[in-house]
């Protein structure tokens, strides 16, 4: 006998005459206490990001290239990986071009292996952008794919990430059912809701743990 | 599998560890200081106590209806992860979780391993195991990393190297590792950030636990505050998830309520870092993550658990660590003194399923009953009932059949027969009232030692008269009905 | 730091309560049974009479059944199973003679009655009825004093601090430990001090105390610890394993600080000033 049998045989024999409980689940528990007028939605997410050192910047679609630029050269950071060639990446492009800013902007378009040791080592910053973000606990949602691959928000010590005021949602259940998500997920799903930390001595918080020392939001309000 | 002894030796027995654990005045203070933070945290997490009860309620209802169909649940796990195309292992023992993990490592050659918190790892002594076979298995989280190079055991499952406070990892960095010695614990921190970082560089395997297991979605969650788990699960080609049997839920929404319980009553906080879902290994177009991904599911005694209706509850847990954040005995003694995988009140009904009551016979009556586990935990175990009811296992007569596998290491034909004589004297009344006449009419000749209560406090000494007595005189002189 | 937990009502003792439903207390019955508890049969008596003392002076007659001895919880939280139903069918039994409330001044065994008393039995229907029937008339004395009795105590004692020790049942079985909060706060005189860690248990768990004594000591210790530096005069409980526990460690220590069962107290205050101290 194999231990998959072995173990579900087990199983079996002590529910043996027993019903399986009914579904019971209330999504009231999950969502009515976590509901947020449209307008304090940003609110919640900024005081509840900010509190674990996260930066959270207001910005339009026009002036968030400006912002990075200076975000950058705030911390002396003379690369940025984003995705090229596609939406926020061209538009940074643009800017970086026409206001000849010295930042090197560089693409995730190898597979991991082909450069990870100038990934771990060299990029400074990275920048993605986010598939919304969630109210009630002050997270972002991630879906990395093959232009903004799961490293990406992961390795470099400074993470810039691009989120759309109108893709705050008011909790994680209302976001999942809104976009049906148990319908099919990707290879990775992150929420991500703050830097990397750790309180593992003293129960004393440090920043920085694996990941991203700083985690930068920039909310896009006319988007 | 050799008999690996973890670093706290076990042969001592709960009680010496626990009397040398008390004399630790550093290690008593560092665990009541990190508790008391912990209780305050989770309180101020929780400050809508209708919410907060509603909550705990719906984990406890999806945690008992997955349990209700647990098998059915875990095939179909298996099967929307192997359409997700990972690779699903099934383990009854400790030894056959290693030497699956050892097969899918020596598969691919595979001489370095770093991992993410795993308590199933360390039930499996995973280090150790393939250590002797020549692989490298590193801790990759912080506390457990601390642990690891001092040779020790984690002493809490969320917490592992809460026993120890900054200087002492301070002087650990610099004994092992050659670091100057700080107190700055934002600089510990980095110190081991760059060592680390290396390591998920080089490592040929990543190996994780998994918090919850959704059948719906063929998806493993996991959460985290550092990022190693992240690192551990994407960076190598491999990933090896090892996770017990109970994990599973039915729903990828059963999830939310679930998270929530879990960082909450862990830390205190709404959410981790990160919350990571993995549905599979990379796809052909994407530019990283794993290229197999391995879920090994562990039964090691969780299905002797789930024979019993009453002790099945033991599996609702979703390892957040409040019950020892909240227990007294535990804030006293620390996590090592349990000796086993899985300490405080948690681990004293789970590992008698996993080891035997008979290794851990101390485990049931280490327990004032006071009930705090029970009234925190996010899944409503009832957790000193199933003490309670562990006790009642532990001195069944061996001769009669088990339910637990080491039942009847407490019998003792002694202690039973004091409790007969308990019984005969509280069932006749005449019996018990001459038992009341003579405790208090000899009262003087009570005995200055009364066994180990007289280490603690002073003889007892009985009143000049009992209750019976003094109620039925009074009762007659005020006309009311001494019966 | 009692403030860490706060959350069940302004400085409640109380970790997490659960959601239950607030009891429901009948109108003032004419007569009671007493169960006196073994611990206070044989080591409290005083508070014992003390506690009838207060029940007839609200007009309750009281009923002392001589045949009761013991709810049967050692027996039961030491895993003797056999025993602590043999004993609780007894007390079962005496008690169901009357059929009038029970009252009980510790929270522990009203705990037993209201709780325990159903796993004992859950295997014969019929026994579980009378069962349900003692756990619905079963009060805790405080309890009884004030919900049931509706007590109006006018304090005739000196200014006096103490402590509150509520124990762990009547916070996690019996949801009665505001109730001595409560009753205090009708003495004038009285100021109820807090103490660190309130909450926590004093170590005592019965056979607890026996079986693991270098915990359960290490817990009384900072029970008592923490009770001492509180600035009060002397703690007060309504529960006798604690009172026993707690007592018998401080005389261990040779403190002259002690603590007294609240029907003792309450008795005390409302009828003499003899003992008050300087606040």
């Amino acid at each position: 006998m194999s231990a998959r049998a072995n173990i579900l045989g087990k199983l079996r024999n002590s529910l043996d005459g027993t019903t399986p409980r009914p579904d019971e689940f209330d999504e009231r528990l999950v969502t009515e206490p976590w509901r947020y007028d449209p307008q304090d939605r940003i609110a919640r997410l900024r005081s509840l990001m900010e509190a674990v050192h996260t930066e959270v910047r207001q910005c339009s679609s026009d002036n968030w290239p400006g912002l990075v630029a200076g975000l950058l050269a705030k911390r002396n950071l003379t690369n940025l990986l984003c995705v090229l060639g596609k939406e926020h990446g061209r538009e940074l492009q643009a800017h970086f071009d026409a206001t000849k800013r010295s930042v090197r902007l560089l693409a995730y378009d190898r597979p991991v292996e082909a450069w990870k040791e100038e990934l771990f080592w060299n990029v400074g910053a990275s920048l993605t952008g986010t598939l919304g973000a969630i109210a009630a606990t002050g997270s972002l949602v991630l879906w990395p794919d093959r232009h903004e691959p799961r490293l990406m928000s992961l390795v470099p010590p400074v993470h810039i990430a691009l989120l759309k005021a109108s893709e705050i949602h008011d909790n994680l259940y209302d976001m999942m059912m809104a976009q049906d998500w148990a319908a099919g997920l990707p290879t990775n799903v992150l929420l991500v809701s703050g830097p990397s930390k750790t309180a593992d001595i003293e129960q004393v918080l440090a920043y920085g743990a694996h990941g991203p020392r700083e985690l930068i939001v920039l909310i896009l309000e006319d988007a | 599998m050799s008999q690996r002894i973890p670093a706290t030796e076990l042969s001592s027995g709960f009680r010496s560890r626990a009397e040398a654990a008390l004399a630790d005045r550093q290690l008593r203070n560092n665990f009541r200081t990190a508790m008391d933070s912990l209780m305050h945290k989770r309180a101020k997490a929780f400050s809508d106590a209708d919410e907060r009860e509603g909550l705990r309620e719906l984990g406890n209802r999806i945690k008992a209806g997955a349990l209700s169909r647990l098998p059915d649940l875990l095939e179909q796990l298996e099967q929307k992860l192997t359409e997700n195309g990972v690779k699903v292992h099934w383990a009854e023992t400790l030894e056959e979780a290693n030497t699956l993990v050892h097969g899918i490592i020596e598969a691919r050659k595979g001489r370095q391993v770093v991992k993410g918190k795993s308590m199933v790892s360390e039930e499996m002594e995973m280090n150790d195991y393939l250590a002797e076979l020549g692989i490298e298995c590193l801790e990759s989280d912080m506390g457990e990393y601390i642990v690891q190079l001092d040779g020790e055991k984690p002493s809490h499952i969320i917490m592992p190297a809460i026993h120890k406070n900054a200087r002492q990892v301070s002087k650990l960095f610099h004994d092992k590792l050659g670091e100057p010695e700080t107190d700055d614990i934002d600089h510990l921190i980095q110190i081991g950030r760059r060592t680390l970082r290396q390591k998920f560089m080089e490592a040929d395997v990543g190996v994780s636990g998994v918090n919850f297991a959704i059948a719906e979605t063929g998806t493993l969650l996991l959460v985290e505050n550092e990022g190693n788990g992240r690192m551990s699960t994407t960076v190598p080609p491999v990933h090896i998830a090892v996770t017990g049997i109970e994990k599973v839920v039915a729903n990828l929404r059963d999830v939310v309520p679930l998270v929530s319980l879990l960082t909450r009553s862990a830390l205190g906080q709404p959410i981790t870092t990160y919350v990571n879902l993995i549905s599979g290994p990379r796809k052909p177009d994407e530019l990283d993550g794993p290229e197999e991904v391995h879920l090994v599911l562990l039964d090691n005694g969780r299905s002797g658990a789930f024979a019993d209706a009453q002790m099945r509850q033991t599996l609702n847990c979703i390892r957040c660590g409040a019950c020892m954040n909240h227990c007294p005995v535990y804030t006293r003694v620390g996590g090592h003194t349990y000796g086993e995988v899985y300490p405080g009140p948690i681990g004293k009904i789970i590992t008698p399923h996993m080891v035997g009551l008979d290794r851990v016979p101390d485990h049931p009556s280490a327990s004032s009953l006071c009930g705090a586990c029970g009234d925190v935990c996010p899944v409503k175990i009832p957790i000193p009932e199933l003490l309670q009811r562990l006790r009642q296992e532990n001195v069944k007569n061996p001769a009669e059949p088990q339910l637990v596998k080491g039942g009847g290491a407490k019998f003792s034909r002694t202690e039973r027969s004091i409790w007969r004589g308990w019984r005969m004297l509280n069932t006749r009344p005449a019996l018990y009232r001459s038992f009341l006449w003579a405790a208090t009419r000899f009262r003087a000749l009570a005995p200055k030692k009364a066994g180990p209560w007289t280490d603690n406090h002073s003889a007892p000494v009985p009143a000049r008269q009992s209750l019976h007595d003094l109620a039925a005189q009074h009762l007659d002189q005020n006309g009311g009905r001494p019966s | 730091m009692s403030q860490l937990f706060y959350d069940a009502a302004p400085n409640a003792t109380r970790v997490a309560p659960t959601r239950e439903p607030e009891r429901v207390y009948p109108d003032k019955p004419e007569a009671v049974t007493l169960f006196g508890t073994c611990v206070v049969d044989l080591f409290f008596p005083e508070a014992g009479l003390d506690a009838i003392r207060l029940l007839e002076r609200e007009g309750v007659r009281v009923d002392y059944p001589q045949q009761q001895s013991c709810c049967g919880q050692p027996a039961w939280t030491s895993g003797y199973r056999d025993e602590a139903q043999a004993v609780a069918r007894a007390q079962l039994d005496i008690l169901d003679r009357s059929g009038l409330p029970v009252v009980v001044p510790s929270g522990s065994c009203a705990g037993m009655f209201r709780h325990h008393y159903r796993a004992l039995f859950a295997g014969e229907p019929d026994t579980l009825r009378r069962v349900e029937a003692l756990a619905e008339r079963t009060f805790e004395l405080i309890e009884f004093l004030l919900k049931v009795c509706k007590v109006e105590l006018a304090d005739k004692g000196a200014p006096r601090k103490i402590a509150l020790h509520t124990s762990c049942s009547a916070r996690r079985e019996m949801n009665t430990h505001l109730h001595a909060r409560e009753l205090l706060q009708q003495l004038d005189t009285v100021e109820r001090v807090d103490h660190d860690h309130e909450s926590e248990c004093c170590g005592f768990g019965g056979t607890f105390s026996v079986r693991m004594p270098e915990v359960s000591g290490a817990m009384v210790k900072d029970k008592t610890r923490s009770l001492l530096d509180s600035g009060a005069v002397e703690m007060i409980t309504a529960d006798g394993g604690c009172l026993m526990n707690i007592n018998g460690s401080l005389e261990k220590q040779r403190a002259a600080f002690r603590g007294r069962h609240l029907a003792s107290f309450l008795w005390e205050r409302i009828n003499d000033a003899s003992e008050g101290e300087g606040a």
